[in-house]
């Protein structure tokens, strides 16, 4: 059977669009996983990304943890943190949010460390205090670079918020998890068609978000 | 007044940008500091508003020590504009303008009559609000800056060669505007520039500094182009600084002739009496007494075929300048210039020589400078 087979055996399976292994609830559950990760890890990185941008210090510091975090492996540190703590939800979002940090963190402070210095001191200069520079004329000039980090990291939070499922969370990872260990090719198809579904789906989310937040003048058009 | 008194700035890596600068800013005039590139004009102005931190001596605004108040609302009483006017992307023409009047508490609506109201000072059309910056023109860009820095009506202007990166025409424009602002306005301006000739044209007061931050002269531009304190400055100010000097004259002692003037329509007979010994030409003008051109009189006054020399450009009697008048007597292939009077219409024409008379007798009544090197020197 091939692929395209294989996905209609899966979404036309009966039961596959209700009830708690239906698409929507599993769907619901991999957003969620997916908005609090990114949501910790942008309460995490934006502030000291627009703090450490802003001033110029710490830059070097940042891109080394950057770095390093990049390289923790996002399966192994799920296994140890389960066997450290046990089953729970914690094991699940260090992970996920150890993932968006570094490209939300890393791309922030570049954005506002590119925001034309002209542009700052005209602000200073005009007497604007100094979180004003930052939340008036910094932020708002270097956020379609910022969004774009966000967008990275939550790209790789949806596409590895799968995991959840190997400590028995839901989320679509569900179909893949279990169709690998059930030997139903159709099922983990299914769950990776929808996993890629919904990233595409965040692609969109924040190409939205970029028109509504980012200022015309800035966009150019 | 702003008084700069015994001012020093070092930076960190050793430079001395600025070395022992005193100079007293009169209010309500425009105030250039002119020099070349490096020379310590931006640390300058930028310490007058606290971007930088001298490094010895202080600065007085009206008798009070700058460090005495809020840095904040020290900046929000002195405008600035930048090279590049620095207006904010994201933010349309009008709310540029607003930021210091919204900063200062104002509400949407007044901040914003405010803005339009500026905008049509500065030379913009009001139906440029809405635009964002990267919509606009380098010369409206500018025109913004300087909106938005008068939008808070402050008493002080620092302005860091706002008009270098536009073009020539342009520059000129702007230029005009910012005289006629300040005639309307009387702000106490402080203008940076590298460009003598912007320092010449808008400047009440000239200072120029040398490499290394250092006073070279202060003094009215007239008296720089008449009395420059030494060789540097008179290297910067240029070859031509005597012709450039004539700009400072007027024309309204120059003695003119109406005599070799004629209508288009004149008969033979007129062309004969209104003809000059001094020269072979009359300057023939349209029935509304507009100069259209030399011909030569005795060939017309013959009935042969005469053609219309070009005069080159007229000179507005007692509004342009001696240098005005001699660059139309240069220019002109007969070697006189043609005075024009408010409406345009040729009143008389002079000839080289008598403007070069006329230059001969201000040089006199000036008088001699040279007493203004022994000061500052
Ligand atoms: N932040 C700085 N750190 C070190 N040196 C500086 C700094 N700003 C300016 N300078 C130096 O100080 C001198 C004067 O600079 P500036 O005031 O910008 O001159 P100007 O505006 O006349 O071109 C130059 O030699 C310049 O390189
Ligand atoms: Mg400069």
């Amino acid at each position: 059977m091939n692929l395209f087979g294989y996905a209609q055996q899966f979404f036309d399976a009966p039961g596959r669009w209700s009830g708690a292994d239906g698409i929507p609830q599993r769907l619901l559950e991999h957003v969620q996983y997916s908005a609090v990760a990114l949501l910790i890890a942008m309460v995490i990185a934006l502030p000291v990304g627009l703090l450490t941008g802003h001033t110029g210090r710490g830059g070097n510091a940042l891109s080394v943890l950057a770095t390093a975090a990049r390289a923790l492996p996002s399966f192994g540190l799920l296994v140890l943190l389960t066997i450290l703590m046990g089953l729970g939800m914690t094991p699940v979002m260090v992970p996920l949010v150890a993932l968006a940090v570094p490209p939300i963190l890393v791309t922030t402070y570049e954005a506002i460390r590119a925001v034309d210095p002209a542009l700052v001191d005209a602000a200073r200069g005009m007497g604007l205090p100094r979180w004003r520079v930052l939340a008036q004329v910094e932020l708002p000039v270097a956020l379609p670079l910022i969004l774009s980090g966000i967008r990275s990291g939550a790209i790789q939070i949806v596409s590895t918020a799968t995991i959840a499922a190997y400590v028995s969370f839901g989320g679509l990872g569900r179909y893949i998890v279990d169709g690998l260990s059930q030997v139903d090719y159709a099922k983990v198809v299914g769950g990776a068609i929808l996993v890629a579904a919904l990233a595409l789906a965040t692609l969109g989310f924040f190409w939205a978000l970029n028109k509504v937040l980012v200022s015309p003048g800035v966009r150019r058009r | 007044m702003i008084v700069i008194d015994a001012v020093t700035k070092r930076y960190p890596d050793g430079t001395t940008a600025v070395d022992r600068l005193t100079l007293e800013i009169p209010d309500r005039s425009i105030t250039v500091l002119v020099g070349p590139s490096g020379c310590g004009k931006t640390t300058t102005l930028r310490m007058i508003n606290r971007m930088v931190d001298p490094s010895g001596g202080r600065i007085l605004l009206d008798g009070h020590d700058i460090r005495e108040r809020p840095v904040n609302a020290l900046r929000r009483s002195m405008g600035y504009v930048i090279q590049h006017a620095g207006l904010f992307p994201h933010r349309t023409v009008i709310e540029n303008i607003a930021t210091v009047p919204r900063l200062l508490g104002w509400d949407r609506s007044r901040a914003r009559a405010r803005g339009l109201e500026l905008m049509e000072r500065v030379g913009l059309d009001t139906a440029l609000a809405k635009r964002y910056p990267y919509q606009l023109s380098g010369g409206q860009q500018q025109r913004v800056g300087v909106a938005r820095a008068l939008a808070a009506d402050p008493p002080v202007l620092l302005m860091d060669e706002p008009f270098s990166a536009v073009d020539p025409i342009v520059r000129k424009g702007l230029q005009d505007e910012l005289l006629r602002i300040q005639a309307d306005l009387g702000k106490t301006v402080v203008f940076v520039t590298h460009d003598i000739d912007e320092a010449i044209k808008l400047g009440d007061m000239v200072a120029v500094l040398r490499e290394g931050g250092r006073l070279a002269q202060y003094a009215p531009p007239a008296e720089l182009l008449s009395a420059p304190a030494d060789e540097f400055v008179e290297d910067f100010l240029g070859a031509d600084r005597g012709i450039r000097h004539l700009s400072f004259f007027g024309t309204e002692g120059l003695e003119l002739t109406a005599e070799p003037i004629v209508a288009e329509d004149a008969t033979t007979e007129q062309v004969r009496a209104h003809t000059i010994p001094q020269t072979p030409y009359v300057l023939v003008t349209d029935t509304e007494g507009r100069p259209r051109g030399w011909t030569h009189a005795a060939d017309r006054a013959a009935g042969l075929p005469t053609e219309l020399l070009p005069y080159g450009h007229a000179f507005t009697y007692g509004q342009d300048s001696l240098r005005a008048a001699l660059d139309s007597a240069v220019l002109s292939p007969t070697g006189w210039a043609v005075a024009v009077d408010a409406e345009g219409r040729a009143i008389g024409v002079a000839a080289q020589e008598t403007i070069a008379a006329a230059i001969r007798g201000a040089h006199a009544t000036v008088g001699p400078r040279d007493s203004v090197r022994g000061v500052l020197a």
